[in-house]
């Protein structure tokens, strides 16, 4: 292995992990002035030119905050969880090309940390040890509200899990491989899976905004009933780590669902880079309308939407792909 | 796009896994320094304990109702089917007929068993009374 390979990975893990914490706190801006708009609020609009500098506001008071590590919690376990939810939410960025290949003074750059041939397979695991942050959390907190929040954190997640996993299954099998890098070239020749897998397609959305813990599924934190769930005990940087991870989340899944199913970056030119980062934008813009629009749902509904619902329509949606594609 | 091929793939994996918790257990750290020279600091008893809407506080043993240890077997029970099915669904063009009747047996077994729960009320959120 060379110095100049272990010295690019490095500098492009550097700049990931830059840009999307920066894009975490942008997102929390952005999700104030939709959510505000939507409900005829002005939202943010006296820290900066129309509120920008609310977020470097925000970062400034929760890293100066006091940190209170309340008696009775299991110490180092209240203190590792954050990070683990924080960094397995970056871990996931490895597998995903986030642009074509590009061209800087004459040096070729891929920009992906890992161009590992189970893509798929990785970022699905890497999300569901996410769930670590959360339980561990929640557990290590002894509260009960936390408590009741890890429960429901443990059972939301695992359902959902067995959705993503089927819901994939069918375009694997048009596809024939794990990695997205092939999505993406298969789709430039065969046209978006989003037309030839439509049912895939939704119910791989609607298992993502279990999976990142959003509204109509945020029964995680929900508000009115848990306080902030696993996140009650937590305060300053530590409980911003909890938010990165969920940001940092949803803007990949969002990369994950324009690689997988809506195209990708197509061919590889300029235009196609910034149609992905528009599908990408869009996706967001989805997180954020659907949390104005529609209220959450109860977690006996929640059970009854993914087992009793999605999961039959996941394993329908297989058995017609095979007889497709035998005839 | 074409493949970027390297001698290891999984060394970025590596890197990205050691950077990311140690730049975020270092902003913690960070963090807990910045608070310490510039918060206000209060040790009143009260503050420090759980947060509690008003009962007095007991620390909670972590006692979860049974209902959420079966939604965990059954995810691992389908879960693992998952698994099995991975490897068969990126070799379907290969196997061809074979392999689909062979799939369509084992989907219908895991059917079986999907609806026995089902029937066993193992999918309702029971009342606890």
């Amino acid at each position: 292995m060379d110095t100049a390979f272990i010295i690019e990975t490095i500098v492009k893990i550097v700049v990931i992990l830059l840009i999307f914490s920066a894009l975490a706190g942008i997102g929390t801006y952005f999700e104030r002035k939709i959510l505000a708009f939507m409900q005829r609020r002005l939202g943010p609009m006296y820290v900066g030119p129309f509120g920008l500098l609310q977020v470097a506001a925000d970062g400034v008071k929760l890293f100066t905050k006091e940190d209170i590590i309340p008696t009775g919690v299991v110490a180092k376990i209240f203190k590792i969880a954050p990070v683990i939810t924080a960094a397995t939410a970056f871990m996931a960025a490895a597998a995903i090309p986030f642009l074509p290949t590009f061209t800087v003074f004459g040096y070729t750059v891929h920009p992906i940390v890992a161009d590992i041939n189970v893509g798929v397979l990785y970022v699905l695991g890497v999300m569901a040890i996410g769930l670590y942050g959360p339980l561990l959390g929640g557990l290590a907190s002894a509260n009960k509200f936390a408590l009741i929040s890890t429960a429901r954190a443990a059972s939301v997640f695992i359902s959902y899990e067995v959705i993503t996993g089927l819901s994939l299954l069918a375009p694997l099998m048009m596809v024939g491989s794990f990695s997205l890098i092939d999505f993406n070239n298969y789709q430039v020749d065969n046209g978006w899976l989003l037309f030839s897998q439509p049912l895939a397609f939704i119910l791989f959305w609607i298992a993502a905004f279990a999976e990142t813990g959003r509204t109509p599924f945020h029964l995680v934190a929900n508000d009115h009933e848990l306080i902030d769930g696993f996140g009650t005990e937590y305060s300053g940087m530590r409980w911003g780590l909890f938010f990165i991870g969920e940001y940092a989340n949803m803007f990949f899944i969002s990369f994950v669902m324009a690689l997988l199913f809506c195209g990708g970056f197509g061919d590889g030119s300029v235009a196609g880079a910034l149609a992905l980062l528009g599908k990408v934008a869009f996706f967001f813009f989805v997180f954020l309308w659907v949390r104005a629009a529609w209220p959450d749902i109860r977690p006996d509904q929640l059970m009854w939407l993914c087992w009793k619902v999605l999961m039959p329509l996941a394993v329908i949606n297989i058995v017609i792909t095979g007889f497709v594609m035998m005839f | 796009m074409e493949h970027y091929d390297v001698a290891n793939p999984y060394f970025g994996v590596f890197l990205l896994f050691v950077i990311t918790f140690g730049a975020f257990y270092a902003t913690t750290i960070l963090a807990r320094l910045a608070s310490r020279a510039l918060a206000a600091k209060d040790t009143e008893k009260i503050k420090l304990s759980i947060y509690e809407c008003g009962p007095e506080v007991t620390k909670q043993p972590n006692r979860i109702s049974t209902q959420f240890y079966l939604f965990a077997l059954l995810f691992l029970l389908f879960d693992v089917e998952i698994v099995f099915m991975f490897p068969w669904a990126i070799n379907f063009k290969l196997l061809g007929w074979f392999g689909f009747v062979e799939m369509l047996m084992f989907i219908l077994l895991l059917a079986i068993g999907f609806v026995y729960a089902w029937k066993k009320g193992a999918l309702e959120w029971h009342n606890i009374k």
